[in-house]
């Protein structure tokens, strides 16, 4: 397989406090990442450098748009701004649900798809956003501050993918989530993966991500603890210890 | 449908200028100057609201420097009359018929240049100072406010300390509400626009509008220099009708004032700023029989307005035909 996200030894800090402390990591085309971790250890910090909402102090971050196996010259994203970042096929679900409240779920829509022109693919999108989450088809016109919380995070979800983005964002999308809708939820960004988009997935819950995904991290105050298959993790004694509250 | 949409637009642009027309030749000389001139303040406290609606109410931004702009517009625009313009027309001769043209002519130059000053303004304020966000935005854009009001007084040129007088008249009602009427429709279709969506992206979330691709702060400094070129335009009003421009106009609390108008008539509605605007204007000039009670009763229904109606009086809403005719479902 070839990367489509490749890490190095990425630094960043909040004036004195420093959130990440040296991570290195791959992300391979087509496959579904988790990072996981207690709260504090660094994880949104670590999707919002990539996304470009926070700047490294050093490091750097590549992307492939095809993945490193052809002839392209990786871009970094860490040399660009958050809209610039959009633009090259990366797209964040913000942690918390942070969806425009004042906005009908269907101009919460179009807002993802801010950085396209092409009206037939926008609808395709539009209709394939739908087709993951029939709730969002239902309350179309409503105000999106009007949504339940699960059906906020649906479009929070929704919206990202209204970019057509390579490489999707997740952060907690269990936050706050009822146990039957975190496994709508999980199931529908099995679904997602499942259509070719590869998935960088930070959660708190380690059943749900380890299960979900192929290759975990486990990130603690600011570095990566232990790495590996999911499998692997699911079974690791220091992971069912503190992540899985097994004994 | 498109085509319909602007036909229909242009339809309603041409029927207000006849009206407008139509009642500066017969209301005007009929209801006398002092009713002309609250007629005008409302007209150029309407472009003032809305236009600072724009950058306040659908981009969130929290900006009370808005009567710094006015005061650069305007003496910007005076400036330019009274130097260059009025001399340039006195050349002409003055006949009926040359006056008629060459004066609203010069009126339009000069407020297009008196505009073009603010909106340089809020480019070079705007660019440093709207990455900033809340409260340290309004206090950067109170000082700047400050800064251009006291370059200003200090500045013999343009009178001073003393005020500039001798300014032509050449404001009319017309020009005035002319003006506001251009002033809310630019602002409703660009709110209608997808960069207006944009705008609104900012003030609900700016992380998650920048997560959308959206350059935000190329998206407010838009907003604000479109914002600030509407308040010198409103301050060229101003001045071409008072003929005097003193810095005390201007100061940190006529933007407050502006600011109330926004708020009262509730953030992001286009409609409550123009009414809030109307009746603010109105309403201390209706107390004047109250003489000193005058504006503690103005502020008092300030209170009680806020504490009634917190989310202002159009609560984001805006006005809509189908409310008058229930018959008329919006398509």
């Amino acid at each position: 397989m070839s990367t489509l996200l490749q890490i190095d030894d990425l630094h960043v800090s909040y004036g004195a406090i420093r959130a990440l402390r040296g991570i290195s990591f791959k992300v391979d085309k087509g496959a579904v990442v988790t990072l996981i971790g207690a709260n504090g250890a660094g994880k949104s910090t670590l999707l919002r450098t990539i996304s470009g909402l926070l700047r490294p102090k050093q490091g750097q971050i590549l992307y492939w748009a095809d993945g490193n196996g052809g002839s392209e010259q990786p871009c970094r994203l860490s040399d660009l701004q958050a809209h610039d970042v959009v633009r090259k096929g990366v797209a964040q679900v913000p942690e918390g649900r942070i969806i425009f409240a004042n906005l009908s779920v269907k101009e919460n829509l179009q807002m993802g798809a801010f950085t396209r022109n092409d009206k037939a693919g926008i609808a395709q999108d539009m209709d394939y956003v739908m087709s993951l989450f029939p709730r969002l088809a239902e309350r179309i016109k409503q105000n999106a501050g009007t949504l339940s919380g699960g059906e906020q995070q649906m479009l929070a979800i929704g919206r990202a993918l209204m970019s057509r983005p390579r490489l999707l964002l997740l952060d907690e999308p269990s936050l706050g989530l009822s146990p039957v809708l975190v496994q709508t939820v999980f199931a529908t960004i099995r679904q997602i993966n499942g259509n070719g988009t590869t998935i960088l997935l930070v959660e708190q819950n380690a059943h749900m991500a380890l299960t979900t995904a192929q290759t975990g991290f486990v990130l603690e105050t600011g570095t990566i603890a232990l790495s590996g298959p999911c499998s692997e993790l699911l079974h690791s004694d220091d992971v069912r210890r503190t992540y899985l509250g097994e004994n | 449908m498109k085509q319909r949409g602007a036909t229909r637009t242009l339809l309603v642009a041409a029927l207000y200028l006849a009206v407008l027309l139509v009642l500066g030749n017969t209301l005007i000389p009929f209801i006398g100057p002092y009713y002309t001139q609250v007629l005008i303040f409302i007209g150029i406290n309407i472009i003032l609201a809305v236009s600072l609606n724009l950058i306040l109410g659908f981009a969130g931004q929290f900006s009370i420097g808005h009567a710094g702009f006015m005061a650069l517009g305007g003496y910007t625009s005076a400036a330019l009359s009274f130097y260059v313009l009025a001399p340039l027309l006195a050349g002409f001769g003055t006949g009926g018929l040359i006056s008629a043209i060459s004066e609203p002519a010069a009126l339009a130059v000069s407020l297009l240049v008196g505009g073009l000053a603010a909106a340089l303004a809020g480019l070079l304020v705007g660019i440093p100072t709207l990455r900033l966000r809340g409260d340290y935005l309004a206090i950067a854009t109170l000082g700047m406010g400050e800064i251009i009001r006291v370059v200003i007084l200090n500045t013999d040129f343009v009178g001073g300390a003393r005020g500039f007088t001798d300014i032509p008249r050449w404001t009319t009602f017309t020009w005035v509400f002319l003006l506001a009427g251009l002033c809310i429709l630019v602002v409703r279709n660009l709110i209608a626009s997808t960069m207006g969506r944009a705008l609104i992206a900012v003030r609900e979330d700016e992380d998650a509008a920048a997560a959308m691709g959206i350059n935000t702060t190329r998206h407010k400094v838009f907003a604000f220099v479109l914002g600030a070129f509407f308040a010198g335009v409103a301050g060229g009003l101003q001045a071409h009708y008072l003929q005097y421009l003193h810095t005390n106009s201007f100061t940190f609390l006529r933007s407050i004032e502006i600011v109330v108008f926004v708020v009262l008539g509730g953030g992001g509605s286009i409609t409550g700023s123009v009414i809030a605007a109307t009746v603010l204007t109105i309403l201390p000039e209706a107390l004047r029989g109250a003489e000193s009670w005058r504006m503690v009763i103005y502020s008092a229904l300030l209170v009680v307005m806020m504490l009634t109606r917190p989310q202002g009086l159009m609560g984001g809403r805006e006005f809509q035909w189908s409310w008058l005719l229930p018959g008329m479902k919006k398509k």
